[in-house]
Order: C-alpha cells, then sequence, then structure tokens
C-alpha cells in the first residue's frame, strides 16, 4: 500500500512541499506539478530536504511543466526522475491513492 | 421575491428563504407559512423553533436526517420521525420548516 | 457492507483568509449524507481552525467554527489534530475548543471528538485511507 502525492506549488511561498516530504512513508511517490516543479531544482534553499527524502520516496517532477518555465533537467537534484502526462497516470495507477497537497 | 409584514418588505431569494437572517419575526414566519399553504400550529411551531435553536447553537441549518435524530433526541420517537415530520410539512422539513425559521437552504439540499 | 470506504478530509489552511477551511467543512456536511468512514485531519495551519472564542463579528464573514460541534450529530466523530502543527504555531490542546460526540455504541456517552495524533500517527491515518480530498 502505497500513496502518490502532489505538489502544485512553491516551496519558496509556502511549506507545503516540507509538510508533504514529512508525511510520506517509505515507498510512497511524490509527484511535483505546476509551481510545485521549483522544489525539485538543486541549489535551493529546499534541496537538502528534497534530497535527504529522495532515498526512501520517489521524486517526480512533471516534464511540461518544468519546460513551460524554462528549466532544463541538468538543474535538477540528482535521483529525481522527470515524467510527462503519461508518465503522471502511470504513478496514479501504480499507488493506491493519491494525496493532492494544495 | 419579498414579504410584507406591519408594513414592512422583507427580501428573500427566488425559492422564498429570507435574505437577512436578523429580518425574521415570529408575525414573518407566519406570512411565509402561508405561502407554503401551511397553518402554523403547536406543533410546527415546536419544530421552527428547534430548528432555530439548532442555527443558533451550530451555524448550520441541519440536513433532515439530521434533524429527525435531534428531535427524536430531545422530543422522543414520536416525533422523531419521518412520518411525523412529512405529516406537519409535506414538502420536507428542509425545504419548508428551515424557510419559515428564517435559516439558509439546509448545506447539501438541492 | 463492503462499499463503505475511508475518506479523509485533510484541512492545512487557517479559517478566515481563504474559503478553503469553509469549503472542506460544507463538503464534509454534504458527503456525510452518503453514510461512508469520515474522519477528518487537521494539520499545518489547518489547527487555526479549531480554536476556541472565535468572533467574526468584526469582519462581517460568517463564523463557522460552532458548526464544528454539530459534525457528531452527521456521524463524523473522530478529528485527529497533529501535535507538530501545534507546537509549531505556539498552541496546545486547550487552545481548541471542546468538541464532543455521542457514542452509540457506548450508551449515548459524550466522548471528545479532537484526537491529538503525532506526525507519525498521523502520516499512519492517511495511509489507511481509500479516499483523501485536501483543503
Amino acid at each position: 500500500m502505497s500513496t502518490l502525492h502532489t505538489v502544485n506549488k512553491s516551496p519558496f511561498v509556502n511549506r507545503t512541499l516540507e509538510s508533504c516530504l514529512n508525511h510520506c512513508k517509505d515507498g510512497d511517490a511524490v509527484l511535483m506539478i505546476e509551481d510545485g516543479v521549483y522544489g525539485g531544482l538543486g541549489g535551493t534553499a529546499v534541496s537538502a530536504i528534497v534530497a535527504e527524502k529522495a532515498g526512501s520516496v520517489s521524486i517526480h517532477v512533471l516534464t511540461p511543466d518544468m519546460e513551460a518555465r524554462g528549466l532544463s533537467a541538468d538543474r535538477l537534484l540528482d535521483g529525481i526522475t522527470c515524467v510527462g502526462y503519461d508518465g503522471f497516470v502511470e504513478l496514479v495507477t501504480k499507488h493506491d491513492r493519491t494525496q493532492a497537497w494544495l | 421575491m419579498e414579504y410584507q409584514v406591519n408594513g414592512k418588505t422583507i427580501p428573500a431569494d427566488e425559492e422564498g428563504y429570507i435574505t437577512n437572517l436578523d429580518d425574521w419575526s415570529p408575525e414573518l414566519a407566519e406570512e411565509i407559512a402561508k405561502t407554503e399553504n401551511i397553518e402554523m400550529d403547536e406543533e410546527r411551531w415546536e419544530v421552527v423553533n428547534f430548528l432555530r435553536d439548532y442555527y443558533q447553537e451550530y451555524q448550520i441549518a441541519p440536513a433532515v436526517r439530521v434533524l429527525i435524530k435531534a428531535i427524536k433526541k430531545s422530543m422522543g420517537p414520536e416525533k422523531g420521525n419521518n412520518k411525523y415530520m412529512y405529516e406537519l410539512f409535506p414538502y420536507g422539513p428542509a425545504k419548508q420548516a428551515c424557510k419559515i425559521a428564517g435559516l439558509p437552504k439546509p448545506t447539501g439540499c438541492v | 457492507m463492503s462499499d463503505v470506504k475511508k475518506f479523509l478530509y485533510v484541512n492545512r489552511k487557517a479559517p478566515y483568509g481563504t474559503i478553503y477551511a469553509l469549503e472542506s467543512l460544507e463538503v464534509v456536511l454534504i458527503g456525510a449524507a452518503f453514510d461512508q468512514d469520515v474522519s477528518l485531519a487537521f494539520l499545518d495551519d489547518g489547527v487555526f481552525q479549531l480554536t476556541r472564542d472565535q468572533n467574526t463579528d468584526g469582519i462581517g464573514v460568517k463564523n463557522f467554527s460552532p458548526t464544528f460541534r454539530a459534525l457528531g450529530d452527521y456521524d463524523v466523530t473522530r478529528l485527529y489534530v497533529e501535535k507538530e502543527s501545534l507546537d509549531e504555531r505556539g498552541l496546545t490542546a486547550d487552545d481548541l475548543q471542546e468538541i464532543m460526540y455521542e457514542d452509540e455504541d457506548d450508551d449515548w456517552a459524550e466522548k471528545p471528538a479532537i484526537r491529538i495524533v503525532s506526525r507519525a500517527e498521523m502520516t499512519d491515518i492517511m495511509a489507511e485511507q481509500d479516499v483523501i480530498l485536501s483543503f
């Protein structure tokens, strides 16, 4: 049993990403979408807490949202995977429930 | 829509629920009941007053199921049942009793 | 009946600055008609929704905090509040209003609906659900 968590807000306007990561269980997945994709960048104020979770939780970023914001994959933290809309759907089906962190 | 009570005009929405809850008075209740073809008697006042108390305490008009359960608890099973409540308010206690009590339509009631 | 699902409403926003908290409560009240197993979670700023002595007279919006006390009538009897979220905000359980429900299976004994849980327990509660609705 596992959960897919989605985060759609930038980690620099509120602490939703942090709260989400604090409520993940091993084997869960986090998908960063919309402004949430900024949470996947390396060298930021939240990179450390994201990197720390990246071992026990799989972390993904939605490619179209990243590209829309002019971010390339090489700016992401190590261990973060890019997925398209098909990958989004796959994540939803792979996990037992989805929790949208608003 | 609007009601006329003692020379005053009380605004209501298109379904007859009053717009400003503070406009309510027992006289207005009688007036609203008339438009619903309901004659207010002791039993009906008991339900209307119960609804007003419930709203005062919780800030919501209860769903029918909740209202009936609460009436059953405070007035007993001979009043806290669907039959009794629909005899008093044939078009539904939520629709009619809440309207007469000057409350908004119960949440979730369509 | 096996089609009863576990629903958790996750509340993470303070009460009056945005519409989330009120919307959540309304959805809970509407959803209660469907006889599912419903509980509520309060974490992050969501814990502010339950503080006592709210008075909205001066801001011209409805004070919906008394409505939480009606949830027992709607068979919603578990309000999980995260301890760490309270701590971070300088709150304790005493700062929250008292919300009681009557336990049908225990001769209608009055019991507190608010349950203070740790972050780890909250994580487990979320992982037990069939459906999570976030506000």
